[in-house]
């Protein structure tokens, strides 16, 4: 009997893991954190995942299509989705629809396709995305709705939708009562102002237990997703801890040399998007360090970047520049924390 | 021994060992054909020295190694060379070879044997002589020929590993030959010892093989030179370098041997092979074979003659179920696919795997590399396999040697676990033979550029003393008679001086 030879490689056992089967565990994760986020903050959330998923979805399937290759088998992948909805969750919940498609399309086309696709793009895509809108349009990335207990009358799916899609609001609210700073804006901009820490935190109801009502239980589960994740072997615990530890000590640091005029160690860690940014986003095995070294560096680095730009930036949260920097240097990174090889000497020859 | 160490990386698999395990190895007799492959080891193949129509014994060489890295090969039974003719030969390329077709007469019949002294009475060096004779390769896959690493060269050996790992799923020859032919490796391991003269031997298997280990371990009770190791089971503990790891703790240096560490390390079946050379006489004609997989009907271990056709192995499994879709010799992470199963089974055919397709990963699955490093956690040698192969795709050499591609063991754990399965080991193999290959050119174009310099120089040489020839002839002429005194004076002080020269250089030697 005769074989086709060239169709098998070794190894010759049936295939362990396959991407879309890491993408769809990433999904999973999100969710725990998903619901939250809905249950605290409405509707708004889930409609920005969806015209998120639609637009990557598409526009993913355009670019493939046009670079003439086979368009099922990378959406199925799942990658677009992912990207889709990390986006969605760092945008503001209630964003235009033309805002989420802006920065969706420029994530898949421009920061992902136009790089080769999967695995050859040197940004994150989904953050690349959000910096573009968030550079483009300012004022409508300020505009965050409020936790629901603090609203008067949350809107139901379809009004969210509504909004969304039209910019029109139910009669019984107006703009404002949706368009709240965050948590971290406000600490910021009331530290800069040289308020301390008590005075911005007492009375003010966005202010939770440690960090932002309601934001800081979304945090908490991003955090359950990501800790099963780690479980699951498809993160690495190191990027994850080491962004952590670098941004608790550092946070604890300044808190213990000036408590007043710096946020606490806590306060970091769960408010804005630090876990899902920890566990979700910098985690982004493509461009990430790949080295074990290379990963605890990488995850410092974020770690760091993010105090400093929360701390003394001009932006509220510093994930995506924090981790669109680190992308830049994780090929110097790999490059010169290479493992000493088995039998080696030395490090480089 | 106690304290065992653990090395970087490796997986767990699945070991579907229990498949073919289960019954008693099975002798698959004389087929009707053998076709004795000349080129079955590491190095250059043997050279034919029957002809055709030869009547030939059992036993009897029928190829002799013609360099010091090779291996003679032996006719397996009795019978008529018919043919010696190109054949397709168990290797990826599929290249054919030559091979000795013999048709056996049905008597088995030995050629001549002299018994042998007591091992204990022949020289190391003859004792590595008589294991050459007898064709005898690594049977764990590699086929290196195992009387170069019976050879101590000076060191002083610590210990002889007996390799009984068997870390591929799939594969129980060697658990088998550890079962029931215990006796057989520990006389074999006697052998060696002394012809390495080796203080200690450690037979090292994995611990998924209790039947194997209680087999063996009353011998360590009873030789106190012998320790029966049992290691945990992890691909790939049977690779050479992550056992000594495991064992001793040291890392075989890059390009280096395990005896820079004073350590020799061989397969089971090489041991009971050694000991059937040396106490029977008996070359390498024949070893344990496991047929297996999900596209065989009845998986089972055959001890099988070199030359027999796979399919006759096959059939004895059952033949083939409806969805055979590969043959792999070898086992599942480092075997080779062949291309027709009328190849023979050669000495390093440990294991023949039939496949059934894999609807989770085939050619149409792969996709781009998304970084995500499992390559990087699970390499045993730690390498960087996701870096190797951006530069074995880009055709950057340079950069894949300073990555140390020539330390990657070819394992293919970075490629199971590569969730865009990409075929990495197929990229690394490509990689490494393009670097061979160079390396070849410019050692010709080297040798080429060598020899028209020592032309030129020569062609040089030869004008200039044709020069001083004539030059000193004039000068003789004009001088005269005087000046030959003080020429013959100078010729007796530059002897005097060679001889001096030469005494010094003995000496220093
Ligand atoms: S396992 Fe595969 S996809 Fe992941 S880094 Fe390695 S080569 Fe790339
Ligand atoms: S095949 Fe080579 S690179 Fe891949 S895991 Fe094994 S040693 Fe490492």
């Amino acid at each position: 009997m005769d074989f086709d030879q060239h169709q098998h490689y070794s190894p010759h056992i049936p295939a362990s893991s396959t991407v879309s089967n890491v993408m769809l565990k990433v999904v999973l994760a999100l969710v725990p954190g998903i619901i939250t986020y809905i249950a605290f903050f409405g509707w708004g959330v889930l409609v920005n995942i969806i015209i998120a998923g639609i637009a990557a979805l598409g526009s993913e399937a355009v670019a493939v299509a046009l670079r003439r290759q086979p368009v099922a088998p990378t959406l199925m992948d799942g990658s677009a989705l992912v990207t889709a909805i990390l986006l969605a969750l760092a945008l503001p919940p209630h964003s235009a629809w033309w805002l989420i498609v802006v920065g969706t399309t420029f994530a898949i086309i421009i920061a992902k396709q136009l790089y080769g696709g999967l695995g050859y793009n040197p940004f994150n895509p989904a953050m690349a995305g959000y910096v573009v809108v968030l550079i483009s349009f300012p004022l409508e990335m300020t505009r965050w709705n409020p936790p629901l207990s603090l609203a008067d009358a949350p809107m139901s799916l379809l009004e969210s939708f509504q909004y969304s899609l039209t910019g029109i609001l139910p009669e019984r609210l107006d703009l404002d009562m949706i368009s709240l700073a965050t948590p971290l804006d406000v600490m910021r901009t009331q530290l800069d102002l040289g308020n301390s820490l008590d005075t911005i935190t007492t009375g003010n109801g966005i202010f939770g237990i440690v960090a932002g009502t309601g934001s800081e239980w979304v945090s908490l589960a991003f955090l359950a997703g990501g800790l099963w994740l780690l479980f699951e072997r498809i993160i690495d615990w190191r990027i994850p801890a080491s962004l952590l530890a670098s941004l608790l000590l550092l946070s604890g640091l300044f808190s213990l040399i000036d408590s007043s005029n710096f946020a606490s160690p806590a306060f970091h860690l769960f408010a804005g998007a630090t876990m899902l940014g920890a566990f979700f986003i910098a985690t982004d095995p493509v461009s990430a360090s790949t080295t074990p070294v290379g990963r605890l560096i990488f995850g410092a680095g974020c770690g760091i970047l993010i105090y400093v730009i929360r701390t003394w930036g001009g932006y509220p949260d510093g994930i995506a520049f924090s981790v669109l920097l680190m992308n830049m240097a994780a090929p110097l990174i790999d490059y010169y924390t290479q493992p000493r090889v088995i039998g080696q000497q030395k490090n480089r020859s | 021994m106690g304290r065992l160490f653990n090395f970087p990386g490796g997986i767990h698999l699945e070991e579907h060992k229990s498949v073919s395990n289960g019954t008693a190895v099975r002798k698959s007799g004389i087929p009707a054909r053998l076709f004795v492959p000349l080129d079955q080891h590491i190095g250059p193949a043997a050279e034919c020295i029957v002809s055709k129509g030869e009547k030939v014994l059992k036993g009897q060489t029928i190829g002799s190694a013609t360099e010091y890295i090779s291996a003679p090969v032996h006719a397996p039974t009795s019978g008529t060379v018919i043919d010696i003719q190109k054949f397709p030969a168990a290797h990826a390329s599929a290249l054919p070879s030559d091979v000795v077709i013999i048709e056996p007469d049905g008597k088995d019949e030995w050629q001549t044997r002299t018994p042998l002294n007591n091992y204990r009475d022949i020289d190391p060096s003859e004792l590595r002589n008589i294991v050459r004779g007898a064709g005898i390769v690594g049977l764990g896959g590699a086929a290196f020929p195992t009387f170069v690493k019976l050879n101590p060269v000076g060191h002083d050996i610590k210990a002889l590993i007996l390799n009984g790992a068997e870390c591929e799923p799939w594969i129980t020859c060697d658990d088998m030959l550890m079962r029931t032919r215990h006796g057989d490796i520990i006389e074999g391991a006697r052998v060696m010892r002394h012809a390495l003269q080796a203080a200690r031997v450690i037979i090292a298997i994995e611990d998924n093989k209790p039947q194997a280990i209680s087999a063996l371990k009353p011998y360590a009770d009873k030789y106190e030179w012998l320790t029966v190791q049992e290691i945990p089971t992890r691909y790939p503990t049977g690779g050479e370098k992550q056992l000594i790891r495991i064992l001793t703790g040291q890392d075989v240096p890059s390009h280096g041997l395990p005896l820079d560490l004073d350590l020799v390390v061989q397969n089971v079946a090489t041991a009971a092979a050694v000991h059937h050379a040396i106490n029977e006489m008996q070359p390498l004609i024949s070893r344990i074979i496991t047929v297996t997989g999900p596209g065989v009907k009845s998986p089972c271990n055959i001890e099988a003659l070199i030359g027999t056709p796979m399919s006759d192995l096959i059939d004895m499994a059952g033949g083939y179920t409806r969805d055979a879709d590969r043959l792999i010799m070898g086992g599942p992470m480092m075997g080779i696919t062949l291309k027709t199963d009328v190849t023979p089974v050669i000495k390093a055919t440990n294991c023949l795997l039939v496949q059934t397709p894999d609807a989770k990963r085939d050619a149409t699955t792969t996709r781009a590399c998304i970084r995500c490093g499992e390559c990087v956690k699970v390499c045993p040698m730690r390498l960087l396999p996701q870096q190797l192969y951006w530069y074995s795709r880009s055709r950057n050499f340079d950069q894949l040697q300073r990555h140390h591609l020539f330390d990657c063991i070819e394992c293919g754990c970075c490629a199971e676990v590569c969730p865009s399965h990409i075929p990495l080991v197929q990229y690394y193999r490509f990689g490494k033979s393009e670097i061979w290959k160079k390396e070849q050119e410019t050692l010709k174009a080297d040798r080429a550029r060598m020899r028209t310099e020592a032309r030129l120089e020569r062609e040089e040489r030869i004008k200039a003393e044709r020069k001083a020839r004539h030059a000193r002839a004039k000068a003789a002429k004009a001088a005269g008679s005087d000046s030959k005194q003080t020429e013959i004076k100078a010729a007796v002080a530059r002897a005097k001086a060679r001889k001096a020269e030469q005494k010094s250089a003995t000496e220093d030697a």
